[in-house]
């Protein structure tokens, strides 16, 4: 298995902050989890698809926000304490000045931006990132009946029926977990 | 300074609170910062909110221009950009100490059964999920067929061709500078 080479080469802190640092900067517009898996997963081989999407649930089931708290476990995983500070280094520093410059605007002028209408159609395609991204993890990991039902059950109950995310997942992950116990049989 | 401790206060325990995400504590928040601090109006934190969910990097930021605007009801400007950082420092740091602990023991339990279990287990509800919050915001973003057309388009030149992401956003981008959408 391709995994054992797990004494990965290290990542330096710089690389790490960089990297956060390009998730944001792309995610003008939404779609901050789609390009996280852009980055992690597909570019840099720093996670398997089944870490991300569970540390994904994870992430959304802890108190923060789901990509602050994707940061900080990406970070750790790869350089500990300060593994994590640099990713949210690299995640929140330009967004910071960003958003203060937008405050700055908005506050003194009293109007909204007009970036906004460039972020309104960069959201249409950072939508289509969010889709995007279902389908291809989909085509990875819905293999069998079982995943497909847990699929479908999770999206009706938290997209359609607006299930909170606590019931959804409350009924859901242990399910899941059960599912997912290793067997002694299986090869 | 008074102000600042209360925006202080306000986010560290808003951190702690956020379970399922920072949009989650958005009310406590609205009514926190509008209703008792009155650092901002109603409509005010509504245009903020959509500054904010469209704003590159987390959401969450709307928190930075919260901290803004208790801060100018300080003083000026520099008040403001202070009153933001605070904010922000103190919506991140309780959460993110908290997932680093937990991190650090789930690493520990790289060869577990449960860490097997749970990455096996939660990978296809994690991925019914994001499809739910593709539903979601593409509702709640208000869409008119002319997005929803562009969000048609993106999708496929996303799953059919090695395009790099960034220049179709980016193109979308200018599509909706022109006002197409």
């Amino acid at each position: 298995m391709s995994e054992i080479e797990s004494p990965q080469k290290k990542v330096s802190l710089f690389e790490l902050a960089w990297a956060f640092n390009h998730i944001a900067i792309a995610s003008f517009g939404g779609g901050l989890s789609a390009w996280s898996r852009e980055i992690l997963v597909v570019d840099k081989h720093w996670m398997e698809e089944q870490e991300f999407l569970s540390a994904m649930t994870m992430c959304r089931i802890l108190p923060g926000a789901n990509q602050v708290n994707m940061a900080v476990f990406a970070g750790t995983k790869l350089r500990g304490i300060l593994g994590a500070a640099a990713a949210l280094f690299g995640l929140f520093l330009i967004p910071v000045v960003f958003i203060l410059a937008m405050g700055y605007i908005y506050f003194r002028f009293k109007e909204v931006p007009s970036v906004t209408h460039v972020l309104h159609g960069a959201s249409a395609a950072a939508v289509a990132l969010t889709l995007t991204m279902a389908i291809k993890t989909g085509r990875k990991c819905l293999t069998g009946v079982v995943p497909v039902m847990f699929f479908v059950a999770s999206f009706v109950l938290s997209g359609i029926l607006r299930w909170p995310l606590v019931e959804t997942l409350g009924i859901l992950a242990p399910l899941g977990v059960i599912w997912g116990w290793p067997r002694k049989s299986a090869a | 300074m008074k102000t600042y401790l209360q925006v202080m206060t306000l986010f560290s325990s808003l951190s702690l609170l956020s379970i399922g995400g920072g949009n989650t504590v958005i009310p406590e928040m609205h009514l926190r910062a509008v209703r008792a601090h009155h650092w901002l109006t109603n409509h005010q934190f509504g245009d903020i909110f959509s500054i904010s969910q469209a704003a590159p990097g987390p959401s969450i930021l709307i928190v930075a221009l919260v901290g803004y605007a208790a801060g100018l009801t300080v003083a000026g400007d520099l008040a403001g950009i202070l009153g933001g950082l605070i904010a922000a420092a103190a919506m991140v740091i309780p959460a993110a100490t908290l997932v680093y602990v937990l991190t650090l023991f789930w690493q520990k339990a790289q060869k577990s059964r449960l860490r097997h279990a749970v990455e096996k287990g939660l990978a296809p509800l994690t991925v019914g999920l994001i499809l739910a919050s593709w539903l979601v915001v593409s509702r709640a973003a208000d869409h008119d067929w002319r997005a929803y057309l562009l969000t048609a388009v993106c999708t496929v030149i996303f799953l059919r061709t090695k395009t790099n992401p960034l220049i179709v956003v980016a193109a979308a981008g200018l599509i909706g500078y022109i006002g197409f959408v």
